[in-house]
């Protein structure tokens, strides 16, 4: 009897294999039932998506990042912070004329889904990628792109490494970055003398930044009170703040230095305000978000002050139109990964423009345009204004804190 | 000393959140012989049923909770019988996959239902904090409540189990469901019966566990659904009262592993610990020692 | 009788060397004419790694009998060590297929170390409580692997399991284990070809092994411990070598995981108590003691959700849904009546009666 299913399950995996053999067929040729099956996604993932008006010729954009799993938060954002600038962008006629398409996959937050995404996507004929979104699978996948020679704009992979390759770059600061620049504001302007941190040691993102700030804190005017495991908590682990928190308290900290997410974030001010513990608060863009967390008591974090590349309630006009489009599609506040996924796409729009690329360009031609077009462009965005690229990857772009007053982000 | 007492209390109640889930789980496991992995999740469901009708409708918190228990009542009811009830004479593996896909299949649908973005859950309990040595060591009201929970459910079940009929019942098919069946119990009504009252329990974990720690997420129940189980074994999977201690025990090292040893190791302190107890009692603390025949 | 069994049971095990090779063959085949996939080209080397993970942990499920937990740990162990080797010997040997090779020794061989090491304490427990610890050394190491700093400079290698600052390493030094960023720079040295080889030798060691003595020792203690003992076979030692071999091979997944990906961390996601659990829903899913089963069920299941990411944001549901519907359907009496019923052998039987009649 299991022969009977063992014969099935064989024969189910014959026809998955083939039908996923059908699908490299030449970019163009592909087999018809191969492209209802890859363009489906786009269609039906986004229903904004508007249809390439010009007889097919579509810039292909992809995108990588978790939207399942712990981390769909992030993966979410930017997917939906892409969608509404490309819709955006075909409306307004494109790039140079031409419509993108752009199709979004999940990589559950682990470097091998990544990889695989990123081969889907290369079998639908993506020609420039937006991802990935968090840092390891960033790195995984850049080897990938490095391989193939295709532009990689990345919205949100902080790690030094993500960036290490020619064809790479990033729209965010990079770990160091934030905790060298956090450190010096920390230190410039006086705000303590004694720090304590709390960190994520179990999260490259958080382990990076902690570091950087722990270096650069050596050639500051404080003193961090707390050691690395006090301070520590780790994936599994998040649920309990009352240790960390008591050991920042009992050290005598002045400043609790917070290099993580705002989901976390909020429960460590909640612990902060059981025991009565209110230092100065600092934390990094993994804070931002901290406002949009449902049925939030903002008045736990009431003078907050954090390293934010975007404010949601600024004058700005650009960042207005994209927090009130946001806000009608997916009603929700958008967070700095959506935002820096809808600079992304701007960004691809003005290096495009520059380098003079055609949809009928392969990928590594492509990039091999994009990589100069990036170092020439000045660009403003909703993340920041004047951001220029290195030949490196890495964005300049001036640092901006936020201090959240009265439930709302005031930049200072 | 106080920073000690201070911890000791923090500890009990986080070990009170792990007794009330790891209670719904020796349960199962005692009368289904069965790992229910997907418990953890229907502590989710609990969270957000209760967000929802509490945050999003307004109503007062008893009624949500209420509310909150009927729900995972009937949700952990309709598990059982669309999931594991065919599979009651299968072997042990496919029920305990069976419930790894369930576990997928509930953090899944609060994922498209919820989204991913994280929910600050309101707290149930508006007692305030209990401020002892001039606030060297802060009791809060949830961890009043929590331990108080905890002690409630512990004695109404051990005394539900020992005089009531379908109490008693549950032992039996516990000892030996044959048997049980041969003298007239219903097998499959007390199984039924054991994930309604554990599932409900788990409704009454989820609200504890959130309005402690009140971040709510579709992924909120899995890891302390883990450590729960973890809890259940350390006591003695299958004992009641083992349940509690391994539940009170767990959250107690983890918080002191924390504090004095190492934050980042406190996981693997834990597993350690549990490790080491099962060495030298390889049934758990209160577990029973079973007679091996040939 | 005796002779009839025997050659069925190894024209089985060649169907099963067959099927890997003619997989192989034919993908070889597909890969030269251009006719794969990217996504399909991607996903080759970890297949190999799942079927060999799904193999070897058959071994301990199915043929030993004990139900284990912690198979992502190995895979993990495995990982790291054969990482740093391959990491610190990058300029050494710079000839890639010995370095790979001697990495493998190296995964293989701290697997075996620690199956062993865990399995001493860990197989004197039995059924659940025996899972439960297995899970809790994963989460052990996978915890440890977490906080483990390691550099190397012009004074040797430093160690810290705070973090990289307290390595105290002279300017120039490089951290090559870097706590919860893992490893990352491993020279992607994993190959279909090398994948399909390993998935042989693994084939080829649990085959023997479960049609020898050995194996035999161990199903007997899996059917009944205190008859087994009883003539006179020595539990804990066969129990302990099906554990160390399983663990070893595990470790030789985890080597071809760390060489085809270029950053290596320990995650929950890949080396925590999920993975060791999608490894033994391959086997379950596959049969249990069943090894071709495994191949299969770790092929197809690995591909399902692949092939599933045209629905987007169902794609997990309709997994969770996939899977519990072939537990009930496969596992279920009414499922097993109604395969029976319908089944192709079955059918034919029926129709044989009826011309008989």
């Amino acid at each position: 009897m299991k022969k009977k299913a063992l014969c099935l399950l064989l024969a189910c995996a014959m026809t998955f294999s083939l039908a996923a053999c059908g699908g490299k067929g030449g970019e163009t040729s592909a087999p018809a039932e191969d492209r209802t099956e890859t363009e489906a996604p786009a269609e039906a993932g986004d229903d904004t998506e508007a249809p390439a008006a010009s007889g097919g010729a579509v810039f292909k954009v992809g995108g990588i990042g978790p939207t399942t799993g712990g981390a769909a938060v992030y993966g979410m954002a930017v997917q939906r912070g892409a969608e509404i600038a490309v819709e955006e962008i075909n409306a307004a006629g494109g790039i140079n004329g031409v419509q993108i398409e752009f199709q979004f996959q999940d990589d559950e937050h682990d470097p091998e889904k990544s990889v695989n995404a990123y081969n889907t996507l290369k079998d639908w004929g993506m020609q420039l990628l937006v991802g990935s979104v968090t840092s390891n699978p960033c790195i995984a996948v850049g080897e990938k792109t490095h391989e193939d020679n295709l532009f990689q704009l990345t919205p949100s992979g902080t790690a030094v490494k993500c960036v290490q390759y020619d064809n790479a770059f990033r729209m965010c600061f990079s770990d160091p970055n934030q905790g060298l620049e956090s450190a010096k504001y920390i230190g410039e302007n006086k705000l303590a003398s004694k720090v304590a941190v709390i960190y994520d040691s179990s999260d490259p993102y958080s382990a990076g930044i902690y570091e950087a700030f722990r270096a650069e804190a050596e050639n500051q005017d404080f003193e961090i009170v707390t050691e690395a495991k006090d301070g520590a908590f780790d994936a599994s682990n998040k649920t309990d703040f009352s240790v960390q928190v008591s050991a920042a308290k009992n050290a005598g900290a002045e400043l609790l230095y917070m290099p993580f997410y705002y989901t976390e974030a909020s429960l460590v001010l909640k612990e902060c305000k059981k025991q009565s513990y209110a230092p100065v608060f600092f934390g990094v863009d993994g804070m931002d978000g901290i406002l949009s967390v449902e049925n939030f008591d903002t008045s736990l974090a009431e003078d907050l002050m954090y390293m934010a590349p975007f404010v949601a309630n600024s004058d700005d006009e650009q960042v207005k139109s994209f927090v009130t489009k946001y806000q009608e599609q997916f009603n929700e506040v958008p967070n700095q990964f959506a935002a820096d996924a809808y600079d992304c796409i701007y960004v691809l729009k003005a290096a495009m423009e520059e380098a003079g690329v055609t949809p009928d360009m392969d990928a590594s031609a492509i990039c091999d345009a994009m990589k100069t077009a990036m170092t020439g462009i000045t660009f403003d965005g909703i993340t920041g204004k004047g951001i220029s690229w290195e030949a490196s990857g890495e964005p300049n772009k001036a640092p901006l804190i936020v201090q959240i007053k009265g439930g709302e982000g005031v930049a200072l | 000393m106080l920073e000690f007492i201070s911890y000791l209390v923090n500890g009990i109640s986080l070990g009170s959140v792990y007794a009330i889930i790891a209670l719904g789980y020796t349960m199962v496991y005692g009368i289904a012989k069965m790992l229910n992995f997907a418990h953890g999740d229907v502590i989710m469901v609990g969270g957000f049923v209760v967000f929802s009708t509490m945050s999003g409708m307004g109503l007062p918190p008893v009624i949500s909770v209420l509310i909150s228990i009927v729900v995972c009542t009937a949700l952990g009811m309709l598990i059982e019988r669309i999931a594991y009830k065919p599979l009651r004479k299968a072997s042990k593996l496919a029920v305990l996959i069976t419930a790894i896909g369930v576990s997928y299949f509930l953090q899944n649908v609060a994922l498209l239902i919820y989204g991913s973005n994280t929910k600050s859950f309101t707290s149930v309990v508006s007692i305030d904090p209990i401020s002892l040595a001039d606030g060297a060591v802060i009791i809060s009201g949830e961890t009043i409540v929590t331990i108080i929970a905890c002690i409630v459910i512990m004695a109404g079940l051990t005394s539900f189990i020992k005089y009531s009929k379908s109490g008693r019942a549950m032992l039996a098919v516990s000892e030996d469901s044959g048997a049980a069946q041969l003298m007239g119990v219903n097998v499959n009504a007390t199984i039924a019966l054991t994930f309604a009252i554990g599932s409900g329990l788990a409704a009454v974990a989820g609200v504890l566990l959130c309005s402690s720690y009140p971040a709510l997420t579709p992924y909120t129940g899995a890891m302390p659904g883990i450590k729960a189980f973890v809890a259940a074994v350390f006591g003695g999977i299958g004992s009641i009262p083992g349940a509690f201690v391994g539940g009170i025990l767990l959250g107690v090292i983890e918080i002191l592993g924390k504090a004095y040893i190492s934050a980042q190791l406190a996981d693997a302190i834990v597993f350690a610990v549990l490790v080491i107890v099962l060495l030298v009692k390889p049934t758990g603390l209160l577990g029973k020692q079973i007679q091996e025949k040939v | 009788m005796k002779m009839k069994a025997l050659s069925k049971n190894t024209r089985s095990n060649l169907i099963t060397y067959g099927m890997v090779v003619t997989a192989y063959v034919v993908m070889e085949i597909l890969l030269k004419a251009g006719m794969v996939s990217s996504l399909l080209r991607g996903l080759l080397v970890p297949l190999c790694m799942y079927v060999i993970l799904a193999v070897s942990l058959n071994l301990v499920v199915g043929i030993s009998g004990e139900l284990s937990l912690g198979h992502a740990g190995f895979m993990c162990v495995g990982a790291f060590s054969s990482a740093l080797f391959s990491l610190c010997m990058k300029e050494a040997v710079p000839a890639g297929a010995l370095r790979f090779f001697l990495a493998i020794l190296i995964g293989a061989a701290a697997g075996a170390l620690f199956g062993f090491l865990i399995g001493v304490p860990v197989l004197r427990l039995r059924g659940d409580y025996l899972a439960i610890v297995t899970l809790a050394f994963g989460e052990i190491i996978k915890n440890v692997v977490n906080i483990i700093f390691l550099g190397r400079d012009v004074n040797g290698f430093h160690i810290s399991i705070e973090d990289a600052f307290s390595l105290n390493m002279e300017p120039g030094g490089e951290v090559l284990i870097n706590g919860p960023q893992g490893i990352t720079g491993t020279p992607q040295d994993s190959s279909f070809f090398i994948g399909i080889v390993l998935i042989l030798i693994t084939l080829f060691v649990v085959i023997n092994m479960v049609n020898s003595r050995t194996g035999r020792a161990i199903m007997a203690i899996r059917d009944n411990r205190i008859a087994a003992e009883s003539v006179g076979i020595n539990v804990t030692k066969y129990k302990l070598l099906a554990f160390t071999v399983s663990a070893s091979l595990a470790g030789v997944a985890g080597v071809l995981y760390a060489h085809n990906l270029s950053t290596l961390a320990a995650q929950p996601k890949n080396f925590g108590y999920n993975m060791s659990i999608m490894i033994l829903v391959f086997v379950v899913l596959g049969g249990i003691g069943n090894i071709r089963g495994s191949i299969i069920a770790a092929v197809v299941l690995t591909l399902l959700p692949e092939m599933l990411r045209s629905l987007n944001d169902y794609r997990m549901l309709m997994y969770a849904v996939v899977l519990i519907a072939t537990m009930i359907f496969t596992s279920s009496p009414g499922g097993q009546a109604f395969r029976e019923r319908y089944s192709l052998k079955a059918l034919i039987g029926r129709k044989n009666q009826e011309k008989e009649a």
